[in-house]
């Protein structure tokens, strides 16, 4: 069975963003997933990080963004943690919604849910948000 | 190699600009941000964004296609959209864009459609 890991620890800038999701979509290319998976898994993750550098860590370079990804011939789940205080997803306006769809912003995690099987979100112990996506094969 | 390359040309009173390359959180959609200020400034307000060459776009990417349209449309001009590959027309059908933008298949149409 093959198996594919990543762990990286980037400082929160724009930079990290490419360099993880390019990261995470070369290890699930080397498991087999298919072209349209990977475009998926590349922008979901390029989204989870982006939130992650831009709102939790607020482009602090000296607080890093950490990603994990584990996967096998079957699926990945891939972590992004941030050491931000959070978000309330009850309040996330629908980006998709009449009044929203002229924003130029706020589609990062419409696109995360959409690309990927599953995304939650915990607060793991020692602070920061920890979003955890899954995809299988 | 810039992360996205705009090209500018002129047909008639319509600006074409071919883009080429990636439009994505920092670098390209600062030049796509650019560019458009600078023809709106120029008084250049019929823009015709070629994307055929885009071959990746994420939520900022298409976060600045909307501060175009609404860039653009502020200053009574149009901004219609050419070639849109079919993941760039997914992500649009996804945030429901697709229905706002105007968008063609090919140029000639894409010129006669301007007013």
């Amino acid at each position: 069975m093959t198996e594919e890991t990543v762990e990286l620890k980037l400082p929160s800038r724009i930079e990290a963003i490419g360099e993880a999701a390019a990261s995470v979509a070369d290890a699930a290319r080397r498991l087999g997933f298919a072209e349209d998976a990977l475009f998926g898994i590349d922008l979901a993750v390029r989204e989870a990080v982006t939130n992650a550098v831009l709102h939790g860590n607020r482009q602090d370079e000296n607080v890093p963004v950490e990603i994990g990804m584990s996967g096998t011939d079957e699926g990945l789940t891939v972590t992004v943690r941030d050491r931000g205080e959070g978000f309330d997803l009850s309040h996330l306006p629908d980006p998709t919604a009449e009044e929203n769809i002229l924003k130029a912003s706020g589609r990062g995690i419409l696109f995360m849910r959409t690309f990927m099987d599953e995304v939650a979100w915990e607060r793991p112990a020692g602070g920061g948000t920890l979003v955890r996506m899954t995809k299988k094969k | 190699m810039a992360e996205l390359n705009i090209r500018e040309r002129q047909a008639g009173d319509v600006t074409i600009l071919d883009l080429e390359g990636k439009i994505t959180i920092g670098e390209g959609n600062v030049a796509l941000r650019s560019a458009i200020r600078r023809l709106v400034s120029e008084g250049k307000k019929k823009v015709l964004l070629n994307l055929s060459g885009v071959s990746y776009m994420d939520s900022s990417g298409i976060g600045e296609l909307v501060s175009s349209h609404t860039t653009i449309s502020r200053e009574k001009g149009q901004l219609k959209m050419l070639g849109l590959g079919e993941k760039i027309k997914e992500l649009l059908v996804i945030t429901k864009l697709l229905t706002v933008f105007d968008t063609y298949s090919d140029e000639p149409s894409a010129l006669n459609s301007f007013q």
